[in-house]
């Protein structure tokens, strides 16, 4: 059985955020979950992928997160419970959804999980989606730990059912990724079957309906305000005159730094679990008794806006701080020594930050970025692309996923991204402002994911560019979750349907497809190079399976190759691919058998032919 | 690994645990930081300098991790160095052991430096590094956490056929460190 399927009521588990997460909501009775993978968001959906395989539970990996939520959405008005899971920048992409699914409401409680990232640990920005809650008016909330993550979620489903509203359920990476003691609670039982009832004019959104609909949607703001007011998530601690408004994990930062700095009795601290609507009648009773404020908040300044404004409403006129110059910063995540010292100086008490070692005087300590894996087939199409398109003027716009990495040096591969799909998109632009060579990579899942539409527009308006489709038969970057190009049968999972891209492709009315296998790196390049020279849209699809998804299929890796006497250290094979696999002893390349795959790409590329098979 | 079985060791400790990693690019070969919090603080993150031990699975990630402690943290460290990609292609220089261990010795409480890549192959499991340096870790005496607890944690956290090789590993961990302190 899943561990997180356990029945043992008041068992004490050590559990990421995200598996307390997936088992708040098994708790809640959750009965369809959907999601689009996304860091810090993933292990949700993983463990809901494994749960729903052996419970009641329907899960499915949608094309993108607006196909998600739309899913999840259509659930929710039948009757059953139901959930989204995403990324904050994934909210982007389901934002046209949520905007007017929040006129038409729901029935059962749905959930939509947005896990933002301060820091950008593995994101492309650090846009705070508690925004999202105002712009759509949809309540939104927040927990502080791991174990308040469980619980708060099972009362999202309930606050849900009560507004009608589907919750915006907002984590931080330090949530998702952390890891704590969480004691299991009773398992409801899943509704799996609900009924859909039709009422065309509360369900389709035509101006005549959408303006009654809008006004259903402010009584509900209205009355979510009420539940906000006398939520459990909101509570103060404390009786001091400094004023502290917090929320999430910087609450953990603050209740540390109050402990540490023996400054219980001089603060009195709000704690904002339920953030939109924000709770104004607790804010403004918590005003009057404070000399001062101070918001401490990662992101943008949300509450303290919020704060300042009921300040003013109650013509309070206290100093109320909270991002400027020695205050908090709206960059990046927070930290507890970051927290402590500001308000050491808030609260005026003397702080002796930690005695940080030295280390002006240590040796420079030479770079680990993230890299390609050793064999990973986007190198050998990078290195490909590269030969074939030598002498040109380039551009590569690229997309979200491992192949990013081709940004970092020798493949360089990557001049242009901004989101999802991009990669297309901004070609047709490129390609049109520009007299340069546009070469473009998107992976498999991207290009199921938003790719697509913009290969339809770059036909239709007959722009002039090369995409390569770098198909490795999984969602790599995120932790191999399946696609729709996926063979499902290979993870021994039936049922499924499967979309060859080569057909997708050429059914847009792309003229110029060509299909290369990137391990056959001569053949490749003469492959490439006619697609370069076509004038109008051309595709190569390169297909090779993620080497790591090989090795957790237990597929048989190639012949391991060495560095033989031949060698005369031309450094082609570091220099242009730089796979992982290579270092260097005594001045000379050598191949870590434990890394090498078997590719074969370097033993190509070699001016000696010195790169040969270990034999067994 | 270890962080998950020093966690659930904690839990059977009934002591207060909580932890946070930042893992998204672990298999590229990117850094992996985990923090762990033992006792009532509520963070899961630990600043600079304030580490009360740090464990350092490569000897150059020790160094850059360095910043965590200050002058009486202990630090645990591999002393088999795996070095990035960068050196290969000549954009750093790997670190020289004697002055890395000098350095971190002069700075810091007590540095306990093994090698525990060979001592894992001793204990038959070449993968269980890990185990090997979380005896160090319990050696030095800094977490209130007992051998035996860990080992416990061990037996339910490790698949069937590691559990002895795993154990072997984390007992030659925290007798090399015992030793390193005579």
């Amino acid at each position: 059985m899943h561990k997180l399927l356990s029945e043992q009521r008041g068992k004490k588990m050590l559990l990421l955020g995200n598996e307390a997460i997936a088992r708040g909501a098994v708790e809640a009775g959750l009965a369809i979950g959907a999601t689009y993978p996304g860091t810090p968001s993933s292990e949700i959906s993983a463990a809901f992928f494994e749960i729903s395989r052996e419970s009641d539970l329907y899960f499915e990996y949608s094309t993108n997160e607006k196909v998600a939520l739309e899913v999840a959405a259509a659930a929710a008005n039948s009757g059953v419970r139901s959930m989204a899971i995403m990324k904050h920048v994934g909210l982007n992409v389901a934002a046209d959804a949520l905007m007017t699914l929040a006129y038409v409401g729901v029935k059962a409680g749905m959930v939509i999980l947005t896990a933002d990232d301060p820091f950008m640990f593995s994101s492309q920005n650090e846009q705070d989606n508690r925004y999202y809650g105002k712009l759509s008016g949809l309540p939104v909330l927040e927990p502080s730990s791991v174990e308040e993550a469980k619980e708060m979620i099972k009362h999202a489903f309930d606050l849900s059912e009560k507004l009608q509203e589907p919750v915006l359920f907002r984590t931080t990476t330090r949530i998702n990724h952390s890891t704590g003691i969480v004691t299991l609670g009773d398992i409801a039982p899943v509704k799996t079957t609900g009924d859909f009832v039709k009422d065309p004019f509360s369900y389709v959104t035509v101006p005549a309906v959408s303006r009654n609909l809008h006004v259903k949607l402010l009584k509900h703001w209205d009355e979510a305000k009420g539940l906000s007011e006398g939520s459990s998530y909101n509570f103060t601690e404390g009786n001091g005159p400094c004023g502290i408004v917090c929320n999430g994990v910087s609450y953990n930062y603050v209740s540390d730094a109050v402990k540490d700095l023996q400054c219980e009795d001089k603060v009195k601290i709000l704690r904002v679990g339920f953030s939109n609507p924000m709770p104004e009648a607790v804010v403004k009773s918590f005003l009057k008794g404070c000399e001062k404020v101070l918001v401490v908040e990662e992101g943008e300044p949300f509450m303290e806006e919020a704060v300042k404004a009921f300040a003013q409403e109650e013509g309070i006129t206290i100093p109320i701080k909270g991002k400027g110059p020695g205050q908090f910063s709206r960059l990046y995540e927070f930290d507890p020594a970051m927290v402590r010292r500001v308000l050491a100086d808030y609260l005026n008490v003397a702080y002796e930050p930690a005695g940080v070692v030295d280390v002006s005087d240590l040796p420079e300590i030479p770079q680990r970025p993230p890299n390609l894996c050793a064999g990973c087939s986007h190198r050998a199409t990078f290195y490909i692309a590269k030969q074939a398109a030598a002498g040109m003027e380039t551009i590569f716009p690229t997309d979200i996923g491992c192949y990013t990495l081709g940004v970092l040096p020798p493949l360089s591969t990557a001049d242009f991204l901004i989101c999802m799909g991009s990669s297309v998109t901004t070609s047709c632009g490129f390609s049109k402002a520009t007299k340069k060579k546009v070469i473009s990579f998107i992976g498999d899942s991207t290009f199921f994911h938003s790719g697509i539409p913009g290969l339809i527009n770059a036909v239709f308006n007959n722009h002039n560019f090369t995409l390569f489709i770098l198909d490795n038969g999984t969602t790599a970057m995120t932790g191999h979750q399946p696609n729709p190009g996926v063979e499902m049968e290979r993870l021994g999972l039936s049922g499924y349907g499967r979309i060859a891209i080569e057909d997708v492709v050429r059914a847009v009315g792309v003229k110029e497809v060509t299909v290369i296998q990137p391990f056959k790196v001569k053949k490749s390049i003469e492959a490439v190079k006619k697609a370069f020279e076509y004038q109008g849209v051309s595709v190569v699809i390169s297909k090779e399976m993620c080497t790591l998804y090989a090795k957790q299929l237990k597929l048989q890796r190639g012949q391991r190759y060495r560095v033989t006497d031949k060698c005369k250290n031309h450094r082609d094979c570091i220099n242009q691919l730089g796979c992982p696999a290579f270092y260097l002893r005594d001045g000379k390349v050598q191949i870590n058998p434990m890394q090498c795959t078997g590719c074969a790409v370097c033993a190509q590329i070699c001016p000696e032919n010195a790169i040969l098979p270990i034999k067994d | 690994m270890a962080s998950s079985v020093l966690g659930e060791a904690a839990l059977l400790s009934d002591i207060p645990v909580r932890m946070s990693e930042i893992h998204g690019m672990a298999q590229r070969g990117g850094v992996v930081e985990s923090a762990m919090v033992f006792g009532d603080a509520r963070s899961t993150v630990i600043s600079d300098g304030e580490a009360d031990v740090l464990v350092g699975f490569e000897p150059s990630e020790t160094l850059r991790a360095l910043r965590k402690c200050n002058k009486d943290t202990v630090v645990v460290t591999n002393l088999e160095p795996s070095p990035p990609f960068t050196v290969a292609i000549g954009k750093g220089k790997y670190p020289d052991l004697d002055e890395l261990q000098k350095l971190i010795r002069a700075k810091t409480a007590r540095l306990i430096a093994i090698d525990a890549v060979k001592l894992a192959r001793e204990a038959g499991n070449e993968l269980s590094v890990n185990m090997v340096l979380l005896g160090a870790l319990i050696q030095t005496g800094k977490l209130p956490i007992k051998a035996e607890t860990v080992k416990e944690a061990i037996r339910s956290k490790t698949k069937q056929a590691f559990v002895e090789s795993n154990i072997k590993a984390f007992e030659l961990g925290f007798s090399a460190a015992q030793t390193e302190r005579n």
